[in-house]
């Protein structure tokens, strides 16, 4: 069968399984456009900037586990993604990224719309490639898809000049294997690796283990769980690694860290051994590095070597894939009860009790989100943006199943909270998804309720509308001396008024008592809705370990406050 | 990251593919290595280059160093051949001043050095040296006050001597796990304030 350039990324693409892609078009890649408009196989949701699409597909990603795709015209459509690019490659997604570009005479002449996106998307891909053979479309795209998925997943771009697309007609050819010699993930650990990490756990009487997003990459769960409950080794996770271990596991600790719980960073402070799984000891997490964890000897399990002695020196370092690692590991653990330190983390998590919220009559963020979690039982998709609304979500939802809880980490890119929702929905209908917004983060992408609506995607946004950049604001109260310049929002819109303006309904909260009836009323009407949440604007995140600082410095809720 | 320390060798081998250069180029300067050379070429194999880098810093640095290179796909193999038995050479040419009073004793000192006159000027002589830096150096610092115009190192290439399991330079294998590495401590990351 001969095709040209655009049919065989058509055919490429259900070769590697996919049935959705986001993407908005343009001059260069419109000969793509033409093609799929033949493959209804291949579901095209158009967004309303293409910053959507990407993060769409990245939302699509961490629910399904597949590789997310979306697509994207040359030069601002191409730039318009990079900020998903990089929250993807920072939080390990794998996306496949399709870019069309200049024709290839026209490359490096300043075309209309010519922008060099192998170039400015160098460091934040995985890898990327520029087409310049419609002979090598297919073998790219498969490559493209195998790096994308493989090893520390990532985000691979694959530019394609029109030319390309439009291509002489050329034999389909789909290759049996990809050639790549430089990349070789790693599968199983070595086993003097895993002797040593057995051996230290063995030894040990205080440890911890440090859940990351690694064990959800891998899906190693069930490892996980068998680990901990054998040697009844105590469990944090960090902000990705949540929903790794279900949130009333005994031994479940709950996140450390900046915003984590005040007694899990703590906890970790006690420990004279610290088994990090897939977590790369992010500053968030460690704090001044030097007095992180300072009594305890430290495992790293990891895929990517280079995670190793990065951040933190570590006793023990276990390459491999999590899920083969962990099977090896548990049958060399022995049995333990550690009883004491146990004991130890109970009298700790006694003093410093989580999960408190101030008795008042005022609508507190904190007690919306406890409210949704109580009502969905946990169970709904939970897609955030970044700041305070993200970190209380964080700590007060409880994640009955791994793959729900969607934020964009490493990046902390605002204006995730919509579209990554969008996508999450597309690739679980079953469930309930919940966009849990800032007033800020929201009015980053909510053009793209337009694409909820026009792609019948029925996601719920709940707005925690504080009317200021909250997390932000709250550095001002604390380290620029209440200076709250330019973190005040007073031109904010009518958000009801907005989601009507969609044609969907919006529902104002205003009162403590509304909140429940609010989130059920949104999950019983069909369609997405938008609940604008009117909680108490100057509200701070406890505790907080300032940054660069250590769990000794950090500020918990004023005691007073606290209602036992 | 950087920082002081030694010079390490590093020894890759890369596939030919436009822009593997750039993205060698790239990682080196986003993540602060500091390199002091860089010389690539075609290999024995087709399709495929060797280089060698030479970088500056503590051995954690090199590791990380070593470890991002391996990453790339393009990057078929790496290793840090510092420790190995090497033979490592470099290609420097010097234009240096010369006026017919010290062109005899520039000449005496060139060919002391082993190394040839590759141009005579009116003004100047162009000299080709190879060799070991330290060789390099010293010729550099002697024919300084005749006044040097113009010098240009290709960067140091090495490659590991003879094996009797044939093993070539970027077989040796990187450090992925720092076992045992003990006294040094990793460049702490500076501490980062964002929100
Ligand atoms: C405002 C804000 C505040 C924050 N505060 C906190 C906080 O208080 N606490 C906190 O924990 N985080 C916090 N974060 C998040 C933080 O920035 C990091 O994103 C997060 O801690 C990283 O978690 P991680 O290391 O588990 O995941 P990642 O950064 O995703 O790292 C995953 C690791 O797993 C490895 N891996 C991947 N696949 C596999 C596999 N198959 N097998 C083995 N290993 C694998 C990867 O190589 C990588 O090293 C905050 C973020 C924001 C925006
Ligand atoms: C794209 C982007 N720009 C700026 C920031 C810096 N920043 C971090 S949190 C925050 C405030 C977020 O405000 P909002 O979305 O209203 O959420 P809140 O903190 O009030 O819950 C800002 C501006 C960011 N993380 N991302």
């Amino acid at each position: 069968m001969e095709l040209t350039g655009a049919e065989i990324v058509c055919e490429s693409l259900l070769q590697e399984g996919v049935d959705v892609l986001f993407g908005l078009p343009g001059g260069a890649v419109l000969p793509f456009y033409g093609a799929l408009s033949k493959y209804p196989q291949l579901r095209h949701i158009l967004v309303r900037h293409e910053q959507a699409a990407v993060m769409a597909a990245d939302g699509y990603a961490r629910v399904t586990g597949k590789v997310g795709v979306c697509c994207a015209t040359s030069g601002p459509g191409a730039t318009n993604l990079v900020t998903g690019i990089a929250g993807a490659q920072m939080d390990s997604v794998p996306l496949v990224v399709i870019t069309g570009q200049v024709p290839r005479p026209a490359i490096g002449r300043d075309a209309f719309q010519e922008t060099d996106v192998t170039g400015i998307t160098l460091p934040v891909t995985k890898h990327n490639y520029l087409v310049m053979d419609v002979a090598d479309v297919a073998g790219s795209i498969k490559e493209a898809f195998h790096i994308a998925r493989t090893g520390r997943p990532g985000p691979v771009l694959v530019d394609i000049p029109k030319d390309v697309l439009l291509g002489d007609r050329t034999e389909f050819v789909w290759p049996e294997r990809v050639n790549l010699p430089g990349y070789n993930p790693p599968g199983e650990a070595e086993a003097g690796q895993i002797e040593r990490a057995a051996r230290l756990i063995n030894q040990a009487e205080r440890p911890v283990i440090m859940a990351g997003h690694g064990v959800v990459i891998a899906r190693a769960f069930k490892e996980l769980q068998e680990l901990a409950e054998k040697a009844q080794i105590p469990v944090v996770t960090t902000l990705l690694g949540l929903g790794s271990l279900a949130p009333d596991h005994l031994l479940h600790l709950g996140m450390p860290g900046m915003h984590g719980l005040a007694y899990a960073s703590l906890a970790l402070d006690q420990a004279d051994l610290v088994i990090s799984l897939g977590a790369r000891f992010d500053d968030r997490v460690t704090g001044r590095v030097s007095d992180f964890v300072p009594n305890a000897k430290k495992i790293h399990f990891d895929i990517d070597p280079s995670e190793f002695n990065k951040n933190m020196r570590v006793d023990v370092a276990v390459l491999g894939d999590l899920q083969l690692s962990l099977r090896q590991l548990v049958p060399r653990v022995e049995r333990q009860v550690h009883l004491q330190w146990l004991q130890t983390i109970d009298t700790l998590r006694a003093e410093h009790p989580p999960f408190n919220i101030r008795q008042t009559e005022e609508l507190l963020p904190q007690y919306v989100l406890q409210q949704l979690s109580e009502v969905t039982q946990g169970e709904a998709i939970v897609v955030t943006g970044v700041g305070q609304h993200q970190m209380w979500a964080a700590q007060y939802y409880r994640f009955k199943e791994p793959n729900t809880w969607l934020t964009s980490g490493g990046l902390g890119a605002m204006g995730y909270e919509v579209p990554a929702a969008l996508g999450a929905k597309v690739g679980r209908p079953d469930k309930t998804v919940w966009s849990i917004a800032g007033d800020g983060g929201f009015q980053m992408t909510m053009c793209d309720l337009a694409t909820a609506v026009e792609s019948q995607i029925d996601v719920k946004f709940a707005i925690l509308n504080n009317g200021v950049l909250g997390m932000v604001h709250q550095w001002q109260e604390f380290f620029y001396d209440r200076d709250f310049f330019a973190t005040v929002y007073t031109g904010n819109p009518d958000f009801v008024k907005i989601a009507e303006a969609y044609g969907i309904k919006g529902i104002r909260v205003t009162d403590k008592a509304q909140v429940v009836g609010a989130i059920q009323e949104a999950m019983e009407t069909p369609g997405p809705v938008v609940v604008d949440f009117r909680v108490k604007p100057d509200e701070q995140v406890y505790p907080m370990i300032p940054a660069g600082e250590s769990v000794k410095e950090m500020m918990e809720e004023p005691v007073p406050e606290r209602i036992p | 990251m950087a920082g002081n320390g030694r010079h390490h060798t590093i020894a890759a081998l890369v596939q030919d593919k436009p822009g593997v250069l750039t993205r060698v180029a790239s990682l080196f300067r986003r993540r602060g290595f500091n390199i002091a050379s860089l010389a690539v070429g075609k290999s024995e194999q087709a399709g495929l280059s060797r280089m060698t880098f030479v970088v500056v810093g503590d051995q954690y640095t090199v590791d990380q160093a070593t470890k991002q290179l391996d990453k790339l796909i393009d990057v078929v193999r790496v290793s840090d051949i510092t420790n190995e038995d090497l033979v490592a050479r470099e290609l420097v040419l010097i234009k240096v001043k010369s006026t017919p009073e010290t062109r005899g004793e520039i000449i005496e000192m060139v060919h002391l050095f082993r190394a040839n006159i590759v141009d005579v000027g009116t003004q100047t002589l162009v000299v080709e040296i190879t060799g070991e830096e330290d060789k390099i150096n010293a010729l550099i610092n002697l024919l300084e006050p005749f006044g040097i115009a113009e010098t240009m190192r290709t960067g140091r290439v090495a490659m590991v001597r003879g094996q009797a399991d044939g093993r070539v330079s970027d077989s040796i294998g990187i450090d992925f796990y720092g076992n045992g590495r003990s006294g040094e401590e990793p460049t702490a990351p500076g501490t980062y304030e964002g929100v």
